[in-house]
């Protein structure tokens, strides 16, 4: 399988990446280079086999259902590009 | 001073409980030797001088009243992917620009609860993406080692030689370093610099498809990737989960088991982090690996690999076999799988970890017309190229309608390529011998692998299956090539047998010895 322009555009929109009309160009080499390389799965026979859900086997851990942090709004906005009063800015979403 | 940075961290453990030094002096001697060595070498991204200064203060006053910790006084140096508290931590990129955390990872809160001094953070390629360290924000890392050439000198009839190799009116031969600047592989590619040109005792490092061991065999150190789970992953900045682990850089065996020792732990915060007591490393080595059943798995010899590499495998065989080891044989059939099925899911996990950095939480925000606008000019300001490759990749075959045919397939094979493991221990087979890398070090910016992406990821083709199925593996050095280059061999061993793999790399470097580069910087 390999990508053209219109799907590389697609996937860069779906991963939130703008992109010009070079870089897609340039991305859709390297990504139909990339595709290629993995297209050799294929003739791999997997009838039969599971796909790997864990690579170490272990039990799923439990804990109890009780508060064990927070209280830390201010640490949590500490880092944002902008905030107030301890809430994230964004530019408005909702008209 | 300088003398005291080529202590390793058990020659400096000793002085340190022993008094004959301070960790104050030992702190110093390591700030100095950064601050000339960096601008050259470019392996620390944040030098931590006054918190290393503090920290070494508190060791001294533990050491003084004999409390100290494992660890007590002992300076490292900290890759930039763990989250560590107050200070720089930005996996190398432009996206977390001024990101410092108000937590600290587990890892290192282990390593300064033994008594550790953090140094600063080290450079890696961005979001532990690359094998060359030439992806991070911060410029390309540069390896202390570099290549020599024998020079034919011709000599005057007059004069005596300074203890070359004279013959009388004749030429003599002298080894001489090229200049020209490789690099120290990566992700974890300022934590081998550092570790090799004496810039911290041993450094953390993490490994995804071989980021700890591929960077340890280009720079003549020692690297081991724990078993997934053996290390805490909580607080360290994610790539891809399922493949991620922890491990330390160090100069020689028994510091790197040392600092595994500290690192692993058992983690509430980590619900992936193994319930099972962290055994003391130090004490598997010495100990006689006789009757030790040693694996050589055939599929490891692949088209087109230098014949030093070959030769150094052979060795590395030799060594064992002397040592009372038993070789065997041993067929790993889905091997050539490993590397494709690897970049399905290492990049659509990537794209989902990734997914986070939207600009409104932390780090870089550029401005937009709208939300949407505004994530995607951060995005693709935030985000190097080679970053954005794969969640592009990631995003493309986690998309709909091409799940089943890339990543449940991918994630079949990778079961397979776990089986090909459990085979062969369940046979008997306790640990597993290959290259740990296709070549020796390579040059700064270099053509063919700039040009094609699928190359540079070629230099993870021995060291992918590890985490693909989730195994220990470790790094050691066995020789240098003709060139003079390092070149390493790798240990592969079963789910929590890291003793095996500390006992077997012990055995490998007392018939290797351990190598230093000649100082240029």
């Amino acid at each position: 399988m390999s990508v053209d322009l219109q799907t590389v555009k697609r996937v860069a929109h779906l991963a939130r990446i703008a992109v010009s009309e070079e870089d897609a160009e340039r991305m859709t080499g390297e990504l139909n280079a990339i595709l290629g390389f993995v297209e050799q799965l294929n003739e791999v026979d997997v009838s039969g086999v599971e796909p790997m859900t864990s690579v170490t086997p272990m039990d799923m851990k439990k804990r109890s259902d009780v508060v064990t942090d927070g209280g830390k709004a201010a640490d949590i906005v500490a880092n944002a590009p902008a905030t107030e009063e301890n809430f994230f800015l964004v530019p408005k979403v909702v008209e | 001073m300088s003398d005291l940075t080529h202590l390793t961290i058990s020659q400096a453990r000793a002085k340190l409980r022993g008094k004959e030094i301070t960790a104050t002096e030992i702190t110093e001697a390591y700030l100095s030797a950064i601050d000339r060595a960096n601008p050259a070498l470019n392996a620390y991204v944040a030098v931590t001088g006054d918190k290393a200064r503090d920290m070494a203060k508190a060791s001294d006053a533990r050491l003084v009243k004999g409390e100290g910790g494992a660890l007590e006084g002992i300076p490292l140096g900290i890759k930039d992917l763990f989250g560590t508290e107050g200070v720089h931590t930005q996996a190398c990129s432009h996206v977390l620009d001024g990101f410092k955390p108000r937590y600290e990872s587990t890892v290192t809160s282990n390593l300064w609860a033994d008594g550790a001094v953090m140094l600063g953070k080290l450079n890696m390629d961005e979001f532990a993406m690359g094998s060359s360290n030439e992806t991070s924000y911060y410029g390309p890392v540069i390896n202390p080692w570099r290549r020599s050439r024998l020079d034919t000198v011709v000599m005057p009839t007059t004069h005596q030689g300074d203890g070359g190799f004279v013959s009388a009116g004749g030429t003599r031969t002298a080894r001489s370093l090229d200049n020209a600047q490789l690099v120290p592989g990566g992700s974890s590619g300022g934590s081998a610099t550092a570790v090799s040109a004496f810039l911290c005792a041993g450094a953390t490092a993490t490994d995804t498809g071989g980021s700890i061991r591929q960077p340890a065999a280009f720079t003549g150190t020692v690297g081991i990737k724990p078993t997934y789970g053996r290390c805490s992953r909580w607080g360290i900045v994610a790539f891809a989960s399922s493949l991620d682990q922890a491990g330390p850089i160090a100069r020689d065996v028994r510091d790197a088991a040392i600092l595994l020792k500290s690192m692993a732990s058992v983690d509430p915060k980590d619900t992936t982090s193994v319930d099972r007591p962290v055994p003391d490393y130090e004490a598997a080595i010495g100990k006689p690996i006789k009757g030790m059943k040693v694996g050589i798995p055939r599929e490891y010899r692949v088209d087109g690999m230098p014949e030093e590499i070959e030769a150094l495998w052979q060795k590395g065989i030799a060594w064992l076999k002397d040592a009372g080891a038993e070789i065997v044989d041993i067929s790993l059939p889905h091997t050539k799988y490993a590397l494709p099925a690897y970049y399905i899911v290492a990049p659509a996990e990537a794209s989902s970890n990734l997914a986070r950095y939207d600009g409104v939480r932390y780090g870089l925000r550029v401005p937009g017309k709208d939300i949407v606008d505004m994530y995607e000019k951060t995005r693709a300001a935030g985000f190097g190229r080679e970053v954005k490759r794969r969640i592009m990749i990631g995003t493309y075959v986690l998309s709909a309608g091409y799940y089943d045919a890339y990543y449940l397939q991918a994630q079949k094979v990778r079961n397979l390529i776990k089986r090909d493991f459990e085979t062969v221990f369940a046979a008997g087979v306790d640990v597993i011998l290959t290259p740990a890398t296709p070549s020796a070090a390579f040059g700064v910016a270099d053509e063919d692998m700039a040009a094609d992406p699928v190359k540079m990821y070629l230099n993870d083709i021995f060291t992918v299956t590890v985490n693909m199925a989730g195994l220990p593996g470790i790094a050691v050095p066995a020789g240098l090539d003709a060139k003079g280059l390092p070149l390493g061999l790798q240990l592969i061993g079963r789910p929590f047998d890291e003793e095996t793999l500390f006992q077997t790399a012990a055995v490998i470097e007392q018939a290797a010895g351990t190598f230093q580069p000649e100082k240029w910087w």
